[in-house]
Formats: C-alpha cells, structure tokens, sequence
C-alpha cells in the first residue's frame, strides 16, 4: 500500500509481480521442494540407479511435451499425440523385418502425415485444435489397433534394444535423444524466425497474416513438429519394452503433456514458448508419481495430486482482470 | 441555451492525490463539476486523465483527498456503486458482449421479464429499437452486436450508457471510433444531456469537440491540474500549449507540420491499383501513388476505404481487379507478396491487427522485416538491436528497453512500435490506416511529421484517416470514397475540406438510410440486398 519508503523510478514488488515469477517459475520451486523431501524423506533416492530410472521415465513424456509446448505456443493443442505414439509402435512392429532403420523411418513418417492431417484441417479448413486432434485421438488409436491386429508384438531387434536399454557413459541413450530434441526444438523456439512465427502467430494471428506471417504455414509446421516428435517418443516406448502394444502405448500421455507445459509456465492462450520450463514440468510429474509410488501411495492418488497440480498453475495462471 | 440549474455544483473533487507504486498519477487535484455543463478533460496521455476518472467512479481509492457528491462526502468502493448513485461512464473501448443481439446489450443486466420471470423478448426489442431510434440509430436490434461496425457499437454503449437517470456522465474520448456523421448524432445527445441538467465530464482529444461542445475545460499534465475555466476564454493556441506545457509560439511552430510537396503528376505511377471488386464491399476501385506522393483515401465509415487499402495490401479478398507496382502485378491475397513488392500497411485496429501484445518491443518491430534480418531462417538478438535500438531513438518511442512487452506501452508509443515495424521494411509505398486515431497530441504531431518526411524521401503513401482535417492538410490528392466506389478525386489545389464533403453529399442519391458497414457485410449477401433496398 505504501509506496514512500521506495527508491523513485524503480517499480515496486507487487503482488501482481509474485504472481508473475510463480507463474512462470514456480515450476523450478515445486522441483525444488520435492527433489529436498526426497533427500529426507525416502530411502535410497540418491542412488544412481534409482535417479537413471527417474530420467529414463520421463523421456516420453517430456518429448511429447516438447512438441505440445510449441502447438500451445500457437494458442492450439494437440490431444492426438498418445495416438500417433500407438501408430509409430505397431507400424515399428509391423516393418521391423525390413530392418530397423527402415522400421523408424516409416514409423517417423507415420507421424509426420498425421501432423499434416492435423495441420491442414486446422489451418486451411478453420477446424479447432481440439475438435480436430480429438478426431485423431480416437481415430489414430483405432488405426493402430488394426495395424497390429490387436495383438501385442514382441521384438527381439539389437538396434532398437541398443536405443531402448543402452547406455553412454552411464547414462542411458533415451536420455541423450531426449536431450538432442530439447535442444534443437529449444534453438528452434529461441533463435529461428519460425519460434518468432509461432509466437506471434499464438499471440494475434490477424496482427501477424498483416505482418507478412505465413501463419497457415506456422500452423501446419507445428503440428507436424508435434506428431513427429510423439512418434519418436513411440518408437522409444517400444525399444524400452522390446514390445510393441499399441492399445497402451501412450495412452493418456497427451494429458501428462498438457500438464507439463502448463505447469511448466507457457501460457494455454499462446504467445509465449518455455522449453526448459516444459522440461521441468514433466520431471515434476514425474518425482511427484516417483514420491507417492515409494511411500505406497497408490497410482489413484497419484492422479489426484496431479489434478491439483494442473488447478494451481492454471489458477495462478489466470488473466488478472484488475491491472 | 442551457438549463436553469447551471451552476449547482453537483460533483465536487477535493485536492485528490493518487500514486502508483511511487509514481505519481494524481497530484492535488480539485475540480467541482456543475450541473448542465460539458466539462471538457484534456490533456496528453499519462496526465492523469484516465487515473482521475477511475477515483470518480470508484475503480481506484484516492490516497489523499475526497470526493463530494450532491453535498456529500461519498466513498465508492466500486464501480457498481458510483453507477447506483447516479454516475454513468462510458469508456473509450466498448464494453459490451460482441456475440449477443444489440437488445440483449442495451438491456444487460436489467432485462426486463414477464411473469415467469423469463426475459420478455418483446418488450426488450420494442424499447431498444425506440431508445436507438432517438439516436438516430436503425439497426436490426436482434442481431449480434458484432455485425455492427465499430461506431455503431460504440453509439450502443452510448445509448446504454445514458437511458438510465444519471447526473453525471463521463464520457472517454467517446468519438474516437465514430464517423462524423456519429459524431453529429453524440454531440446532439449530449448536448441532450447538457439540457436535462446532467454534468457531462467529457474526455477528448479533439480540440474541434472542445471548442463546439464544451462550457468549460480542465487541462491535467502530469498528474496536475494545469487549468480549468470557461472555455470561451482561451484560444486554441492557449489550450495546445497548455496541455503540452510548451510555450505558444514554440507550439505555433510545431503546427505547420505539412510542408508543401509539388508532385510531378507526369511521372509514371509507382502503385496502380486497378478495379478493386468485391461484391457489396467494393466496385471497381482504382488508386494510383507516385513517388514522394500522398494520396488521402476519405469517406465515411464503410465506404471501402479501410477495404480498399487492404486489397492493395492483399488482406482483403477480391473478385476482380489487380495491383501493379511499377508495372509489376502482385499475387492478391497475400500480405506476405505485397511487402515483397515493396508495400507496407499500419492497419486501423491497433490492437486487434497490428501489435502482437506478449511480445516484445524488439519481436513487435521486427516481425514483418524477420525474412531479411535473418540467416538462413536464424535470428540473432543483437543484430536486431542495432536496427531497433535506432528506430527507438529516431520514432522517440518510450520503452525501457527493447525487451518490454509491448502491451505495457501506451496506445501513442505502440503506434509508433508498429510504425517502426513497417519502416524496417524500407517500403516504396506506406499505407496508413488511420495512424493518428486515439493517440496523444504529441504523438500524433510527431507521427504527421514522420509522414511528410517520408514522402519527402520519395515514399508513396496512402493516408486514411478519421479526421478529414488530417486527410486534407496531409494529401496532395484526395480519393474520395462512398458505398465501396471512387465518387470522385481532388488534386493538388482542389484539395479541401469543403470539396471533399461536397464530393460525398453530391454522391449521395436515393434515401440516406445507412447500409450495414463493410466488416457486417461479408459472407451475407441476401441480408444486404435486403438493407439497400429500405
């Protein structure tokens, strides 16, 4: 309330400034706090192998959300992401006899055409983010079922073991793909005129068509960014079970990837892209499932706390109306 | 003239001080408002104006001082409070809800019901259409508020504003999306007001508005009251100088800010906008910009200016016609061609078509021009900076720093942001769409300024603007517009207020019935054959 006892010209720490930081770094606060009750409070955190597996888990997840933080960054969404996960698996199975680079290169491919699909029906014919990969969400997984017939296919392949189950220097190679992907989405959002493009294009695309934005363009790209990267979290799913099984491959992923961008500070309405923060957001998940899992806690309760997660960062995310 | 309760101090505010974390907004300031008087509220943006409504109608609470109303002490703890009392304000953006019929938003929250307690159709449609009627208004009234244009929807929340019983209305810069014609119509109303014994605290930055409305006239700067008094005793020289606390002869100066251009009319057309057609919205329009020319494109609202000016820019969807830059068509339909071709746009709306308001300064003024200042698709910050960095210094936009959001800018700086956008483009030809519009006075002097000086530079610009003053003394030829068609063209000498006006009044034949403005029309062709024909 009282402003005299500050220094002139300098703006003073508000309230609305708090909100602010927490809504954009609060992500890095909650790890924080979590990664310290940890230390105190659950046995054998520290060890090496249990840290591995806490990386190794959240790959999928934070691959997905990577591409996710860059359609929400557009003001869309993409539900259709745990589907295309589904077909990259059962087309992997299916041309794995063909060898596994032919394999992967379809099943990226694969991926790829349903983000054209998802693209062109947002962006040429005006069709809603949502209502549009909602039809892919259920249409996607029906096809995956039929590529694999239904069943469950195992593998036995040494390329794809090595990516699933290989290491470098100790450290797995899913976590070093993950890693390769942050970066280039993350050099792609900071340092290209297609992050401009998709930032302006989410924060007013008629400002931006006017601007000389290909904004159609930005729309399509984004969307097949998005399902290309949820196909090669597919294909690392299945390398890690040795087993392609498209009715759970990725299933409900797209809501953990929602919840990671969300938490991890980008706005739903667009304008706006944080990799690192999306990174943060699904390790969050990630320990916070980790935590309760290692106290006995059952995966139900995991959910809930998640829910209450996604209310809080929404809620601190919220248009304030009175400036 | 006015009523006989002139002078009864109805609203009175007593050396009011507000501060915003450290900065001060208002400083002592003491202002009484009588009944049956237009009180005029000027001054540049950041004086104070807006802070100094808001203390009025309860949104803020002053840190020092009070208000007394009707001989009271009063404290408004919100806005709901000071509209029970008797206090209507109308601000500048339209408030209302775009989607639901013009009825449902003069009624909002006061429908009237029938005995069920269902909201009575009937009776609402009957009352707006006659409480519209008195404004001179013929709309549909069932129809969503959105299908009419700015204007219009900005004399609804007028009309809605008003038809309660208010003493006092306050009324911010209520003309700024109105056509003159609108313009007309409000100072009728609220000289309406005036006559029913209601003070009206008029905000405005059109001089004209003072001077023809207004009794008396307060000036804030910088948070201060710098004047207040009838406005019969000061000239417009005084009150400029007021405002901008610049001494008169200084202002005298700063206000020849055309300098005469002679354009060869021999030289060839570097834009040759040739039959512009689409259907109900524009009929065969030609445009023609030479080099170092500015060609006023005037009418009035929905008479395809703002149309016209984006099919030459290819935002605006065309039957027929083509776009020629030095003998080269452009690809129509898209913007991104037109600026490789050379062309540039400001658009009208601000803030819904030009900023892009989570951005950055720095992302706002580079967006167009990011293909060239770019390698191979990467952009780099500081390579930016020396191009923005000067375009801050040269447009005296105040930001601090090219890393601020542009949102937190005010409307005159971010007009300038989007300025600075097209001038990184180093365009041949500049289409301004009203780049003046609610913008501060120095700001809008500084952006006139910016005009002449590049089409002094060889520049071909194309100016629309709200005020026909600044179409006039800005243009060496003026297109003349109306119902989407070219009536007429003024030159050199011709041009003038007066030849412009007469050109649309001559071209006004069969009833003057108001067709629906050009953004209502598209994509519904039936219901505005219907209209044309009442």
């Amino acid at each position: 309330m009282s402003a005299t006892d500050l220094a002139p010209g300098r703006r003073a720490i508000g309230r609305a400034d708090v909100a602010d930081w927490v809504a954009a770094r609060g992500v890095y606060l909650g790890l924080l706090l979590l990664v310290v009750f940890n230390l105190v409070f659950t046995p054998r955190f520290v060890e090496v192998d249990n840290i591995r597996l806490q990386f190794v888990q959240v790959v999928p997840v934070a691959i997905v959300a990577l591409g996710m933080a860059v359609v929400i960054g557009t003001s869309g969404i993409d539900l259709s992401v745990g589907s295309v996960m589904a077909i990259a698996s059962a087309l992997l199975a299916l041309y794995i006899g063909y060898g596994p680079l032919v394999a992967i290169t379809i099943a990226l491919l694969a991926g790829a055409a349903v983000g054209v699909l998802n693209g062109v029906l947002i962006s040429r014919f005006g069709i809603q983010p949502i209502v549009a990969t909602l039809a892919l969400l259920v249409g996607g997984r029906g096809l995956a079922l039929v590529i694999a017939q239904g069943r469950l296919t195992e593998m036995f392949d040494p390329v794809l073991g090595a990516i699933g189950s290989g290491q470098f220097f100790g450290v797995p190679i899913v976590v070093l793909i993950a890693l390769g992907v942050a970066l280039v989405v993350a050099v792609l959002v900071a340092r290209t005129t297609f992050g401009r493009y998709v930032v302006a294009s989410g924060g007013n695309p008629d400002a931006s068509f006017l601007a000389g934005v290909p904004v159609r363009r930005t729309l399509l790209s984004v969307y097949v960014l998005s399902a290309t990267l949820a196909a090669s979290a597919g294909i690392i799913q299945t390398a890690r079970l040795s087993a392609a099984d498209p009715s759970f491959v990725g299933n409900l992923i797209e809501l953990s990837a929602i919840t990671a961008v969300v938490v991890g500070g980008t706005p739903l309405s667009g304008g706006r892209v944080r990799i690192v923060g999306t990174l943060a957001g699904a390790m969050l998940m990630q320990l916070i499932a980790a935590t309760l899992i290692s106290h006995n806690l059952p995966d139900s309760v995991t959910r809930m706390v998640q829910a209450v997660i996604i209310l809080g960062a929404v809620f601190i995310q919220r248009p304030r109306i009175a400036a | 003239m006015t009523a006989a309760s002139v002078g009864e101090t109805v609203l009175e505010v007593q050396d009011v001080s507000k501060r915003f974390a450290g900065v001060v907004a208002l400083d002592g300031v003491s202002l009484g408002l009588r009944t049956g008087e237009v009180h005029a509220l000027v001054g540049e943006n950041g004086a104070g104006k807006s802070t100094l409504i808001k203390v009025l109608t309860g949104a803020y609470q002053p840190d020092h001082g009070r208000i007394v109303y009707r001989g009271e002490p009063v404290t408004f703890a919100r806005p709901l409070d000071a509209q029970a009392a008797g206090i209507s304000t109308i601000y500048q953006e339209v408030n209302l809800v775009p989607v639901l019929s013009v009825a449902r938003n003069l009624f909002l929250g006061q429908e009237p019901t029938n005995r069920l307690g269902l909201i009575d159709f009937a009776q609402m449609h009957r009352h707006t259409t006659a409480i519209l009627q008195r404004y001179g208004i013929s709309v549909d009234v069932r129809r969503p508020l959105r299908e009419l244009g700015l204007g219009m929807q900005q004399m609804v929340a007028i009309a809605r504003a008003v038809s309660g019983d208010h003493r006092v209305v306050i009324m911010d810069e209520p003309t700024s999306s109105l056509e003159p014609r609108e313009v007309e119509r409000l100072l009728e109303v609220v000289d309406l007001l005036r006559r029913g014994g209601v003070a009206v605290v008029y905000v405005t930055h059109r001089l004209e508005e003072v001077f023809r409305l207004c009794d008396r006239v307060t000036v804030l700067r910088d948070g201060r009251l710098v004047h207040t008094g009838p406005v019969a005793d000061i000239s417009r020289l005084e009150l400029v100088s007021r405002m901008l606390g610049r001494e008169v002869a200084e202002v005298a100066r700063g206000e020849t800010r055309f300098s005469d251009r002679k354009t060869d009319q021999a030289t060839q057309p570097i834009l040759r906008a040739t039959g512009l057609t689409r259907r109900h919205v524009l009929d065969h329009v030609s445009v023609e910009a030479r080099a170092g020319e500015v060609v006023g494109l005037a009418g009035l609202l929905g008479s395809g200016r703002s149309e016209t000016a984006k099919a030459i820019y290819g935002a605006q969807p065309l039957d027929s016609g083509s776009v020629e830059v030095e003998g080269a068509p452009i690809r129509p339909g898209s913007p991104r061609a037109a600026i490789a071709a050379g062309l540039a746009l400001i658009p009208e709306d601000r803030k819904a078509e030009g900023i892009v308001p989570m951005l950055s300064v720095r992302d706002n003024i580079v967006l167009a021009a990011l293909p060239r200042m770019s390698r191979a698709g990467f952009v780099s910050e500081r390579h930016q900076d020396a191009v923005v960095k000067g375009l801050i210094t040269r447009l005296r936009i105040k930001a601090s720093s090219p890393d601020q959001k542009v949102s937190e800018l005010s409307g005159g700086n971010q007009q300038k942001v989007l300025l600075a956008r097209v001038l990184c483009l180093d365009p041949r030809i500049l289409i301004l769409d009203d780049p003046t519009r609610g913008i501060d006075v120095g700001a809008k002097a500084e952006i006139q300024m910016l005009i002449s000086e590049l089409a002094e530079q060889g520049m071909a610009i194309l100016l629309i603007s709200s005020e026909l003053e600044e179409v006039v003394e800005g243009s060496d030829s003026i297109v003349v517009l109306r119902d989407g068609a070219v009536v007429g063209q003024l030159r050199a000498e011709e041009v003038s207020q007066d030849g412009v006006m007469g050109l649309i009044a001559a071209a006004r034949r069969e009833s003057d019935s108001l067709p629906a403005s050009g953004g209502g029309i598209e994509g519904d062709a039936t219901e505005v054959d219907g209209h044309v024909g009442d």
